[in-house]
């Protein structure tokens, strides 16, 4: 380990090294005309500002989140937003706690991304995260990720359904709504979260045999390709 | 493999073919297993689709979780390579910024074009589709007829491998048997729909997709293909050995490893790569056809992206197949003494008559496919069933308030989930906890949906032209789009999605959204990815670009075989049709320089 590794903790010194490769590529493409501004002086000033991953990246890869750009929850975000992902998807029968399936990386990930969806969503979730916060503190003097079981059920009712909220809770639900979204994106995109909604596949298969005679019957159909 | 730069280029080939998709593929295999030496220029980079396809990759293992972004429009493991919407530094223009004339261009940017994601959906056109104006008074006839064709569709086929059923069903061809590979088997809501849409009187069949349900007969088929020709058949032979089977997982967009399915790259540049009779020079911009002093074409003048320079290739003949939009481009932007209104132009219609398909979609939540036992559909990695356009008697008796027809093409699976969420929050009431994970699982592979595929009729508002001032960033001036639907494609949205509403209810579903009509129903110009047209074929050179084989009226070594010279275009997706158009191209492309005629 050396200084300049020590002194960006969250950010591994290899990550920051491709984002100043991938910079350094584009300013080196012949004829480049859409390279942003501000991106540019960031990196004069020797931030490595976020950037797209490109309209040629790798695919063929596997990839974490923080990989293409830097990850921006605070700690305190990081709590707030673990403890309300397992609350939306806690370990139960179908498997196990969002937590645990690195969902909060990649909420993480989704607001922290330089394209306009994505930062369109960050104006909602990160104020949000201070909403429930300050919501727990007003209702019960905790953070919300101290609450009990409880007590984050207290918020979470008020705030689950958009349609039904409170004038008062409109924000906390817009929020919610939002996160929810992003959260359950992310649970369902692990083979753990595949299990609990029940898909099968991405396995290679000798023939393809199509829906079991259980299902068929249940829909009142035959095959109909033989 | 010799996929070369531009300075280790020959002298001079036989022939030039300017890009590498569906037409430039076919008319690469084509030549150079005749013999011809040529040169083909890629704008994109090299692509390898064994090397470089996402196959196996889970959501949780791309940023975004795969979802679309600018950068990758359909998704991060989108086999398109430096294309989309947008290309960066190559920009388009609109005449017009009325929503309703609005047209949208997707490009890609590497070798195979959009081939490596296309959707492989694979129909011939029937007999009807040559010749639309003889049959209603709009449009125009082709100057060939289905059965100058059909020989080219069947070659076509047993080359890239297509699945699918003959269904005897009016202007929807049958293959000749033995041709099409086996159909898969329905999914749940596919089998689900074609029972219930019966009801709204609409059948659902097996679809004709560009998949190897099973590995080809590569001891047979190359000999059908090129008879009497040893060499030939021994390198088509051997290029379909090196292609599996698919194995029932993988979704075709990202592109296929084991070359299961047709992308240029795996199934057109192989075998042409093997004659040893072809360059590819990626990176290699085509920015004008170059002409001798007796007006014949002699090469081509492109910008090598690597250096930013211009290059030039001769040879005696140059095949356009750059995808229509940018072959009329580089058509335009040919100009010289001999052609100041840009090459090939005397009829003055390059540009004109560009058409899309029309495009409309509804989406509904049917409950008896909820709670399914868990099982494995991921399939083909596309659509197994779709609807050929039903209508035909309807029509001609006068009962439909729109000319031409459209084809249903129906989603609705039990496919990888990730990216966005499987549950809104309307649809369970803020449910969150162990209930929306029972939420989730009921509704998963509950959804369908049904998008219209449509005929649209040429017309006078629908053309390209060079906008007068915008430039790419090599100087290369750029089209312009006008844009304008008529009634027949608006009316032909709004009975699609009714038709849909229909066959959500009859499913016992409720539709998801609002039933929409007309141009609000209608996709922007140019979303379907379907654009064909702009240097139309026909019987005379007043009155069109191309000759019956392409060959362009005014310059005779110039040929145009990508969708440019469609003269209409049926709801048929163009691709296979492309092929067949390359195929018959090239070959008479061969007979005449034979003989000497070019
Ligand atoms: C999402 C999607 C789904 C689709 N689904 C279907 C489907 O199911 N069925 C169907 O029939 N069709 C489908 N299509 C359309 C299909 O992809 C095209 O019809 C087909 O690829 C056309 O082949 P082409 O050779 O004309 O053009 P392309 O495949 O686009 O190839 C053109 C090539 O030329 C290159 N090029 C462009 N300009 C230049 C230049 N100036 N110099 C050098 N090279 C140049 C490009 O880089 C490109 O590689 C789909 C398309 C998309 C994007
Ligand atoms: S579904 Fe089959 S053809 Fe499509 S990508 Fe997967 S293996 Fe290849």
């Amino acid at each position: 380990m050396n200084a300049s590794e020590d002194s960006s903790p969250r950010i591994p010194r290899r990550t920051v090294l491709k984002w100043f490769a991938a910079t350094t590529a584009a300013l080196n493409t012949p004829g480049f005309s859409n390279f942003p501004a501000d991106a540019a002086a960031a990196e004069a000033s020797g931030v490595a500002a976020a950037t797209g991953y490109g309209t040629d990246p790798k695919v063929n890869q596997i990839y974490n989140p923080g990989d293409f750009w830097p990850l921006t929850f605070t700690p305190e975000q990081k709590k707030t937003a673990t403890a309300l992902a397992d609350v939306i998807l806690p370990a139960d029968d179908f498997g196990p706690a969002a937590s645990s399936l690195r969902v909060p990386d990649f909420i993480d990930e989704w607001v922290s991304a330089p394209y306009g969806s994505q930062q369109n969503d960050a104006k909602v979730v990160i104020p949000g995260l201070k909403w429930i916060e300050d919501e727990a503190q007003k209702r019960f003097s905790k953070g919300f990720a101290d609450l009990t079981p409880e007590e984050q059920t207290a918020i979470c009712d008020d705030i689950c359904w958009p349609r039904n909220a409170k004038p008062e809770f409109k924000e906390g639900a817009r929020f919610f709504d939002k996160f929810r979204q992003i959260a359950a994106g992310a649970y369902y995109s692990t083979p753990e979260g595949w299990k609990a909604i029940g898909y099968v596949g991405n396995l290679p298969l000798v023939q393809f045999d199509g829906p079991p005679q259980e299902v068929l019957d249940r829909l009142g159909v035959t095959q109909t390709v033989a | 493999m010799p996929i070369i730069e531009s300075k280790q280029a020959a002298q001079e080939y036989d022939v030039i073919i300017v890009g590498s998709g569906a037409g430039g593929g076919q008319t690469a295999y084509t030549l150079t297993l005749a013999g011809l030496k040529c040169a083909m220029l890629e704008a994109g980079r090299d692509y390898s689709p064994e090397m470089e396809t996402a196959m196996f990759q889970a959501p949780n293992q791309a940023p975004l979780m795969g979802v679309s972004t600018p950068d990758k429009p359909f998704g991060f493991w989108d086999a398109t390579v430096d294309g989309g919407w947008e290309v960066p530094g190559e920009p388009y223009t609109q005449a017009s910024d009325d929503p309703g004339s609005k047209f949208t261009w997707w490009r890609a940017r590497m070798l195979g074009g959009r081939t490596n994601h296309w959707g492989r959906i694979s129909l011939r056109n029937g007999p009807y589709d040559f010749k639309p104006y003889s049959r209603d008074g709009l449009g125009f006839d082709w100057p060939i007829s289905y059965e100058e064709l059909e020989p080219y569709y069947t070659k076509a086929e047993m080359l890239v491998g297509v699945f699918g059923t003959n269904e005897g069903m009016e202007n929807t061809p049958n293959s000749p048997p033995g041709v099409l590979l086996p159909p898969p088997k329905g999914r749940a809501a596919e089998l689900y729909a074609q029972k219930h849409a019966k009801k709204a009187g609409v059948p659902i069949v097996s679809i004709h997709r560009a998949v190897l349900t099973k590995t080809l007969d590569a001891d047979t088929i190359p000999a059908k293909l090129h008879p009497g020709d040893k060499k030939a058949q021994k390198i088509v032979g051997d290029a379909m050995r090196a292609r599996a089977a698919c194995f029932w997982a993988t979704p075709c967009g990202r592109g296929c490893s084991i070359r299961a399915n047709y992308q240029s790259t795996t199934v057109h540049l192989p075998p042409a790569l093997a004659t040893g009779n072809l360059d590819i020079i990626p990176n290699a911009h085509a920015r004008e056809v170059l002409i001798d002093g007796k007006g014949k074409a002699s090469g081509v003048l492109f910008i090598d992206k690597t250096t930013g320079k211009e290059a030039r290739v001769k040879a005696r003949a140059v095949v356009l197949a750059a995808s229509s939009g940018e072959t009329v481009r580089i058509l335009l932007n040919s100009k010289s003494a001999q052609f100041p209104d840009g090459l090939a132009n005397s009829s003055g219609l390059v540009g004109r008559y560009i058409m899309d398909t029309v495009g409309a979609s509804l989406g509904g939540q049917i409950p008896a496919l909820e709670n399914l036992p868990p099982h494995n559909e991921d399939g083909a990695g596309g659509s197994h069933f779709y609807s050929p356009w039903w209508l035909y008697k309807e029509q001609l008796a006068g009962k439909l308030d729109f000319a031409r027809g459209y084809h249903i093409e129906l989603g609705g699976s039990r496919r990888m989930p990730g990216g966005r969420s499987p549950v809104s929050a309307d649809s369970s009431e803020g449910a969150y906890g162990t209930r929306l994970k029972e939420e989730a699982r009921r509704y998963y592979g509950s959804h369908v949906g049904f998008s219209c595929r449509g005929e649209m009729i040429p017309n006078e508002n629908s053309f390209a032209e060079l906008d007068p001032d915008v430039k790419d960033k090599w100087g290369i001036p750029v089209l312009r789009w006008h844009w304008k639907w008529s009634d027949h494609e608006l009316n032909m949205a709004t009975h699609a999605t009714k038709t849909f509403a229909a066959i959500i209810e009859a499913m016992g579903g409720t539709v998801r959204g609002t039933v929409k009509t007309g141009k609000d129903a209608i996709d922007f110009g140019g979303s379907i990815i379907h654009e064909v047209g702009g240097a139309l074929m026909g019987a005379d050179p007043k009155k069109s670009v191309c000759n019956a084989w392409n060959q362009t009226w005014d310059v005779n070594n110039l040929i145009l075989s990508d969708g440019t010279a469609f003269p209409s275009n049926a709801d048929k997706n163009p691709t296979l049709t492309i092929m067949a158009l390359a195929w018959r191209n090239a070959e008479h492309l061969i007979e005449e320089m034979k003989k000497g005629n070019v």
